[in-house]
């Protein structure tokens, strides 16, 4: 195998040519014959009663194909959301219906209220301009808090009130962990918001809808992490078209971070519009439009307590979050919360008692949803930061205190209902510690000091649960969708080979790593591979790439498809080669019969497959395909620790980062220049969520930061270079390749570490500050200095 | 945007006398004019560029050794070509980013007096002389609060006469999303005294710190104004800082800016 294709290997990424050439094919690349163009006609107000529309002066100008309101939409089905929630008494959530278009109320800015097709997207708008929307403003319920209280407005008229769902996990030991925390030798306290995020990836949401008349088929193109999670969500749930007359087409996408996992109503309305008005409607979303319409992260308030002994042990914990829904419940916001919070509660720590309280809550904003890390990112900031604050209240060491209490046995069970199978967090602490160079951090804050710079140091853990997910188990959970992947490989005469995956790529190299995956095992040159992705009428089936699934579940299936294919081709050779199976051996793209020096290579048994003159037809068919499904048997388990060094002016509370480290625990690695990658982008959201983005709304339910003028996204000139290690490795044991994941791990690892800094840094200077939400921006920072 | 007529003059006569038309407006670099059009919040019937007269571009030396900049003047040709006043040119190179240096232009920025603009504080620090078509106007009687100038409709702006200062310097504090100046301050030290502008801070616009001014009249020496900020009462609180954390910044950065100016 040559060293610099296979499992281990660096090659650049092949994708990276088109892309950085501009020979990409993003969906709003596309142009269709005959396309028509839609403009969304979106409420101004967080909250109203639709009184009238009128469309009739709008439907006579020029170009207007046609308007659509919430009446065309009646007979059409809810915006499904994937998964039942049940709450600590037994009782389902609430889940109100979410149409395609507004019907009787406008439930947050954004909400689209009509929908105007026209030849073009100027006239689009100008239609959309002269349609007449008559609203009765109703009070906004937008802090969740309020929303909760008896007598408060209603998001949805039809439910008791505003609460989606009061879950408490694990149920059974809420008295314990209560009493567990009275008793305990010291309790630390930490009320705490994490704030909601807009997630801005690059390429804006993109659908093409089109509809053939002589075959009956739809064709939707558009910016999905996941087709066919699209096809099978908007084909059952709210067209009703069957899956043999739907291709989803995900192309190009320009960067997702979970905000295009979820369908969306203008998916729907797009292919639905296009066999109406049988002509192909295609919607390109402006980033104002985004601001609005995708879904946000995060947006938890939490209060979380931590009990510890006499000898500083974790005794038990406890968590109560709001967590915001907004205004409908998109595909997977109700278990972010849930199944990808309170089952991280443990951490990296043998904790053995815990007890996590989940409301979740509608408010008239833009509903929430998985964003990188989805729910972990909470677990780990609130964990990590309450360990924090006891190791300061108990004046010991932070990195001691968390030595101390770490799992150091696997596998562990948790007393949050998982099992990790590896891990060793000593081993990464030990790498952090040598990569971050922490015992010259002494003199590195003297020198900053010397420049009149308050410099501070934050280390934290974190665990993940990747992989997602074990459908058994999810499907227990309320999942309504198995969560397995698939893979066909498929074998050309010639010997090229083309791996149809489920997983799709977006920013993510799979283009270049899944191949050097089957280049290893065929033992030939991974340039005869390619994979193909993002189309449902070409690949299997698949649930798609998130929650760092791909390789661990994805690319599980390409690895049991290929072992078909070898098993299968040894078959073939043992044919040409007149030897049994069973001495058949597979090296460098020769197949070999052990103990003689007979040879047969990769090439002849393929084209025998498809030429089979001398073939055993009576044994096997000709051919070489092979299709696996991989159902996951657990969780993956990424871990690390991260350190990160800021310096903070104390005249304008401005924190700059100096210096920032992660030594990561990915299990075995394909492609080191890849995770690297991966890591280096988390890290960059993770320090944007600490430093800088923050999307807020006033009282009325407006959109105060509503464009990049006040949405602050994090730039090159604001992130330091980065120092991270991935050598400490103990494989995943469930999966064939022994990998982890890690897309997630830079996001959900960083933002602690910078606002321990931060603390540290203030408290260096004698300020008395335990706390700052985040964004921790520089007036968050002078007025905890001057409170 | 709403469709639009386009003209592009290459004399000031002919672009004033295009502007005449009440529907018209100038468009120079476009920076803030074309945003605004894309989100349909401005309707004008006919665009005048500004971008093809030769007379709006360029950096001279005027009476009084006076730096004299061509409206047209992108903030690039500026921050390259300000070498006689580097506090203007170095307020320049720092506006946006490359692709916005090198479209906007000083008279756009000046017309457009947003109040969180780097430009303003320059020429209201400088005591620049705002040249229109029709007539000389003083920085201190050019700007009129938010967005608002002394300019009247259809005027346009063909030059800005700064006075060479002994010494100066702008500090800006970047608002952490657009990077426009959360606050900016511009100081300038001429032989009679000192002027301190400035922006990103008050509800009323660019405007100059008087108190500030008076105390440095005894020296170009931060001590002189340690612990001062003018009053918090009509700054502005916005999702980025407080009235109080602004009138606290001012202070700062023109400690900042004097003691960088010496
Ligand atoms: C991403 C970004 C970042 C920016 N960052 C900063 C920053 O940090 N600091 C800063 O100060 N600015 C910043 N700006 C604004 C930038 O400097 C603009 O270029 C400037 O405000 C407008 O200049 P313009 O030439 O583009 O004018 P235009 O957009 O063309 O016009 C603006 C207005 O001025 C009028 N106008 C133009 N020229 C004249 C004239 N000669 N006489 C009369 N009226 C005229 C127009 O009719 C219009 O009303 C930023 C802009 C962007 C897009």
């Amino acid at each position: 195998m040559p060293k610099d294709h296979g499992i281990g290997a660096s090659p650049k990424r092949r994708e990276d040519i088109r892309f950085l050439t501009g020979e990409g094919n993003y969906t709003d690349d596309m142009n269709v014959h005959g396309q028509a163009y839609v403009h969304f006609l979106r409420s101004d107000v967080a909250h109203g009663r639709i009184v009238n529309v009128d469309t009739a002066d709008a439907a006579a100008m020029p170009g207007v194909v046609r308007i659509f309101t919430g009446d065309d939409f009646a007979d059409v089905g809810s915006i499904p959301c994937g998964w039942l929630v049940t709450d600590r008494f037994g009782e389902p959530m609430q889940e109100p219906a979410h149409p395609v278009l507004a019907q009787g109320k406008v439930r947050h800015v954004g909400d689209p209220i009509a929908a105007v097709v026209a030849d073009s997207l100027e006239q689009a708008r100008d239609a959309a301009e002269a349609i007449s929307v008559e609203i009765e403003e109703l009070p906004a319920v937008v802090d969740m808090a309020s929303a909760l209280q008896d007598g408060s407005v209603k998001v949805h008229d039809d439910l008791k009130n505003n609460l989606c769902y009061d879950w408490g996990f694990v149920e059974e030991n809420r008295d314990a962990v209560d009493a567990a925390i009275k008793g305990a030798a010291h309790v630390t306290t930490l009320e705490l918001r994490n704030q909601r995020l807009v997630a801005n990836p690059m390429e804006p949401r993109v659908a093409i809808g089109e509809y053939s008349r002589s075959t009956g088929e739809h064709t939707l193109h558009t910016t999905s992490q996941n087709p066919h999670v699209i096809r099978l969500l908007m084909g059952a749930f709210v067209l009703g078209i069957p899956e043999h007359k739907l291709r989803v087409v995900a192309p190009d996408v320009g960067g997702g971070f979970g905000s295009k996992i979820f369908h969306y109503a203008e998916e729907a309305f797009c292919t639905f519009a296009a066999k109406a008005v049988n002509r192909p409607v295609k919607w390109t979303s402006t980033r104002s439009e985004a601001f609005m319409s995708d879904a946000h992260g995060r947006d938890h308030v939490t209060k979380i307590e931590l009990a510890l002994d006499a000898d500083n042990n974790f005794v038990a914990l406890r968590t109560d979050t709001m967590a915001n829904m907004g205004a409908y419940l998109s595909t997977f916001s109700t278990s972010v919360p849930t199944w990808l919070h309170g089952t991280l509660m443990a951490g990296n720590y043998k904790t053995p008692l815990i007890y996590v309280n989940v409301k979740a809550v509608f408010t008239n904003t833009v509903p929430v949803d998985a964003y990188r890390g989805a729910g972990r990112p909470e677990a780990t900031f609130q964990l990590e930061r309450v360990i924090d604050k006891a190791a300061r209240e108990l004046g010991v060491d932070p990195i001691a205190l968390r030595r101390q209490n770490f799992v150091t046995e696997f596998p562990y069970a948790t007393p949050v209902a998982v099992e990790y199978d590896t891990g060793d967090y000593v081993a990464t602490m030990d790498k952090l510690e040598e990569i971050a160079d922490l015992s010259g951090f002494e003199s590195r804050r003297a020198e900053s000091a010397a420049r009149g710079k308050l410099r501070g140091l934050g280390v934290n853990c974190y665990i993940e649960a990747c992989g997602i997910a074990p459908s058994n188990l999810v499907g227990q959970l309320g999942a309504r969708a198995g969560l397995y992947d698939a893979a066909t490989v498929r074998v050309n005469a010639t010997g090229s080979i083309s791996v149809m995956v489920g997983a799709h790529s977006h920013g993510q190299g799979h283009e270049t790593s899944f191949p050097q995956v089957v280049a290893d095992m065929l033992g030939i040159d991974a340039d005869m591979i390619d994979i193909v992705h993002g189309d449902t009428s070409k690949i299997p089936f698949g649930m798609g790439t998130y929650g760092s699934r791909s390789l661990a579940v994805c690319g599980s299936a390409m690895v049991r498809a290929t072992e078909k294919i070898i098993a299968k081709s040894k078959k073939i050779a043992a044919h040409l080669m007149e030897a049994s199976d069973a001495d058949i051996e597979l090296k460098d793209g020769q197949f070999t019969v052990a103990g003689t020096d007979k040879s047969v290579a990769w090439g002849d048994v393929t084209l025998a497959a498809y030429v089979p003159h001398n073939y055993p037809l009576e044994d096997i068919e000709p051919g070489l395909e092979e299709t696996a499904f991989y159902d996951p048997a657990n969780f993956t388990y990424p871990a690390g620790a991260y350190a990160c060094e800021v310096e903070v002016d104390q005249e304008t509370g401005k924190v700059t980062i100096e210096r920032f480290s992660a030594a990561d625990d990915f299990g075995n690695i394909i492609n080191p220049m890849i995770v690297d990658g991966q890591v280096h982008g988390g890290i960059g959201q993770g320090i944007g969520q600490a430093l800088l983005e923050n999307c807020v709304y006033d009282d009325n339910g407006q959109l105060l930061s509503a464009s990049y003028m006040d949405y602050a996204m994090p730039r090159a000139d604001e992130v330091p270079f980065y120092a991270v290690d991935h050598s400490c490795q103990t494989p995943c044991t469930h999966n064939p390749l022994g990998v982890k994941g890690c897309g997630e791990a830079g996001a959900i690892g960083s933002p602690p570490s910078v606002v321990n800094a931060v603390i540290d840094a203030l408290q260096s200077g004698g300020h008395d500050v335990t706390h700052i939400d985040m964004p921790v921006s520089p007036s968050r920072v002078w007025a905890a200095m001057n409170q | 945007m709403y469709s639009f007529d386009f003209e592009k003059p290459s004399t000031i006569a002919d672009a004033v006398a295009a502007l005449a038309d009440d529907d018209a407006q100038a468009l120079a670099g476009g920076q803030t004019l074309i945003p605004t059009l894309k989100q349909r919040l401005a309707s004008p019937e006919k665009l005048i560029s500004l971008t093809g007269i030769p007379e709006l571009q360029g950096i001279c030396t005027g009476d009084n050794g006076a730096l004299c900049i061509g409206a047209g003047t992108t903030h690039a040709d500026v921050a390259a070509g300000a070498g006689a006043f580097p506090a203007l040119a170095a307020l320049a190179g720092n506006i946006g980013d490359p692709a916005v240096r090198s479209r906007g232009t000083i008279g756009g920025s000046v017309a457009n007096n947003d109040p969180s603009a780097c430009y303003p504080a320059a020429v209201l620090g400088a005591g620049a002389t705002v040249v229109t078509n029709a007539r000389e106007i003083a920085a201190d009687d050019f700007f009129d609060g938010l967005f608002e100038t002394a300019l009247e409709e259809g005027e346009i702006i063909t030059e800005v006469r700064f006075p060479i200062p002994e010494v100066a310097n702008y500090q800006k504090f970047e608002q952490p999303a657009s990077r426009f100046a959360l606050v900016g301050v511009f100081v300038v030290k001429f032989a009679d005294g000192v002027r301190v502008a400035v922006t990103g801070a008050s509800e009323e616009g660019v405007f100059r710190w008087r108190e500030a001014e008076n105390a440095l009249s005894n020296g170009m020496d931060a001590a002189l104004i340690e612990g001062m900020s003018p009053n918090a009462d009509d700054m502005i609180t916005d999702l980025h800082g407080s009235a109080a954390y602004r009138a606290h910044l001012v202070g700062v950065m023109t400690r900042r800016a004097v003691a960088a100016a010496n």
